[in-house]
């Protein structure tokens, strides 16, 4: 028994960590660049955006795992797949919304555009699609998700710090906002390549 | 074959419904903020209401008619109300249209203003007055080729209460496609007539509202319309007047002239009208007989794309130029204008170099 729950474990974690660092989704696989450009400028915003990208990334990769598995396969339309995991993203995002607003106001209002537009990030949506790759269970389906979301959390909240610091420095003309993002998130990118091939999962 | 469409047909369905069943439950419950209470100008009027909607709504559900283009979607700005307790954050669609001294003292566009809680609002109190009207077009004739002239006649409530140069907003029915709209028109008539109003609209290539009057809306058809708004008016004062205003900027202008008119105040007056060419024109005929039969007022109509060699004897040119040459010395003057505000701007700038000072100017932007 203790082995098998160790094995179990084991499993959840290794995925987490594989999803976090060797196989970032941002930095890896580069999804979810568009909101990742807009709210980076600052590291407040981007620790709020990235809390909620776990959240949604996580749950919806549970909720379309079951989805799938119960519903989709059961009834022969997989290839459906696209269309439902983005209806229930969407869903999902809306209520997140409305939870945000009535929990936090602040964060709600320093976020924005960019809270509705969690549903239209690739990262989530290729999240859903890319657990399918592989036989996972639905708790190594969530750990799959949730490393995704901390992954990409953990990229945006980096990015943030960096562009925080370069505000001050003097950038070439022509660079400032976008340019010099792209330039900082290519590097972190080649830092995160020394994690590949690590864990093989 | 079949029986797999119905089935993912079937699927999509019932999941965007079950979705959304969930979604409106979510929001009964998550975003029930109860009810609050508004305190209008200081406990002159106190009104509860149920938290969740925005503030513009909420007014016009008590009858408190807040003049509004755009139907809630933050781009017009004519709902700006003073907040002084309660709002909360100011959201991205706001910060635009609002200085940095309306900020301070509180004002917000109230279509973005969310009821969340207790609020303390001050409404100036013209808005009071306003009313919300059903009423039946009798008479509509093309002024020009593009600006129709709509003679409205009141239903319920039978009478309205204006000054000469205000507006009322115009609201547009549905039709093929289009969403029922709202839209600021100056009153054309004269306060006294006050059974009636008389609009001038200009149509608007594409434009919902002005689409929906010159192609559906037809005599003896009822609409309805809120009123009546604006500060723009005749002042107090014996100072000399400079008119300007081109095509259906000549409403709010026309209802204060016939008003001098019928009062018997005789202030000096000028009426710049500029126009494209003399397809432009109208209501000249009018015009000329006030200009004819009395010494304090002159019609001046300039056209600034007439053919040089046609039968045009009155000014030609912008009427800014028109306007200087004119008035080279503005400093004794009141600036009445109507128009777009590339116009309004031009003409501002003129009427400032000419040494009017900047209070002495009035004017109504019509975007």
């Amino acid at each position: 028994m203790d082995v098998l729950n160790s094995g179990i474990i084991q499993t959840f974690f290794l995925i987490l960590i594989s999803a976090t660092f060797t196989d970032n989704i941002l930095l890896t696989r580069f999804l979810g660049m568009c909101s990742c450009l807009g709210v980076s400028k600052k590291v407040d915003t981007s620790v709020g955006l990235g809390l909620a990208v776990i959240f949604v990334t996580a749950c919806t990769a549970a909720i379309n795992f079951l989805v799938y598995e119960f519903l989709l396969i059961p009834l022969g339309i997989a290839y459906l797949k696209l269309i439902i995991f983005i209806v229930v993203i969407a869903a999902f995002v809306q209520f997140v919304e409305m939870v945000i607003e009535r929990v936090s106001i602040k964060l709600y209002f320093s976020l924005g555009i960019f809270l509705p537009l969690i549903t239209v990030n690739c990262a989530i949506l290729g999240t859903s699609l890319f657990m399918l790759n592989k036989p996972y269970s639905l708790l190594q389906a969530f750990a799959f998700g949730l490393g995704s979301g901390l992954g990409w959390f953990l990229a945006i909240t980096i990015i943030g710090g960096i562009r925080e610091k370069v505000n001050e420095a003097s950038v070439p003309r022509g660079l400032e906002g976008p340019g010099i993002t792209l330039i900082i998130i290519g590097i972190m990118a080649l830092a995160f390549v020394g994690f590949s091939g690590m864990i093989k999962i | 074959m079949l029986y797999a469409i119905f089935i993912s047909v079937g699927f999509l369905a019932a999941c965007g419904g079950f979705l959304a069943a969930v979604l409106v439950v979510a929001e009964k419950k998550i975003l029930n903020y109860g009810p609050c209470n508004l305190d209008i100008n200081a406990g002159e009027r106190e009104l509860t209401v149920d938290g969740g909607s925005p503030l513009l709504s909420a007014l016009a559900e008590n009858s408190i008619f807040i003049p509004s283009a755009c139907g809630g979607r933050g781009s017009c700005a004519y709902c700006k109300l003073k907040v002084l307790e309660g709002a909360g954050f100011v959201g991205p669609v706001e910060e635009p249209h609002l200085t940095t001294e309306e900020l301070e003292t509180g004002v917000r566009l109230s279509c973005q203003v969310k009821i969340r809680n207790d609020l303390k609002i001050e409404i100036p109190k013209e808005l009071f007055a306003v009313k919300h009207f059903r009423a039946k077009l009798i008479e509509k004739e093309m002024l020009t080729y593009d600006i129709a002239g709509l003679r409205i006649e009141l239903i319920e409530p039978q009478t309205i209460d204006f000054v000469a140069g205000q507006y009322i907003q115009l609201e547009s029915e549905e039709y093929k496609g289009r969403e029922a709209v709202m839209r600021a028109y100056s009153i054309s008539s004269v306060p006294s007539d006050n059974r009636n109003i008389e609009l001038m609209i200009r149509k608007v290539p594409e434009g919902i509202c002005t689409t929906w009057v010159f192609d559906y809306l037809q005599k003896g058809k009822e609409l309805y319309f809120s009123g009546p708004y604006g500060e723009f008016h005749l002042s107090e004062t014996d100072a000399p007047i400079i008119f300007i205003a081109g095509g259906s900027g000549m409403a709010p202008i026309w209802s204060i002239i016939q008003k001098m008119v019928e009062e018997g105040i005789q202030r000096n007056s000028v009426y710049f009208f500029g126009a494209l060419t003399q397809k432009d024109l109208f209501y000249a005929d009018e015009l000329n007989k006030i200009a004819d039969s009395s010494e304090w007022f002159k019609f001046v109509p300039a056209l600034s794309r007439e053919p040089e060699d046609s039968d045009w004897q009155g000014e030609r040119g912008l009427i800014t130029d028109v306007v200087k040459r004119y008035f080279p010395d503005t400093s004794a003057y009141e600036g009445y204008l109507c128009g777009s505000p590339g116009m309004i701007d031009a003409c501002v700038s003129v009427l400032t170099e000419g040494g009017m000072p900047e209070e002495k100017i009035y004017y109504d932007k019509f975007a």
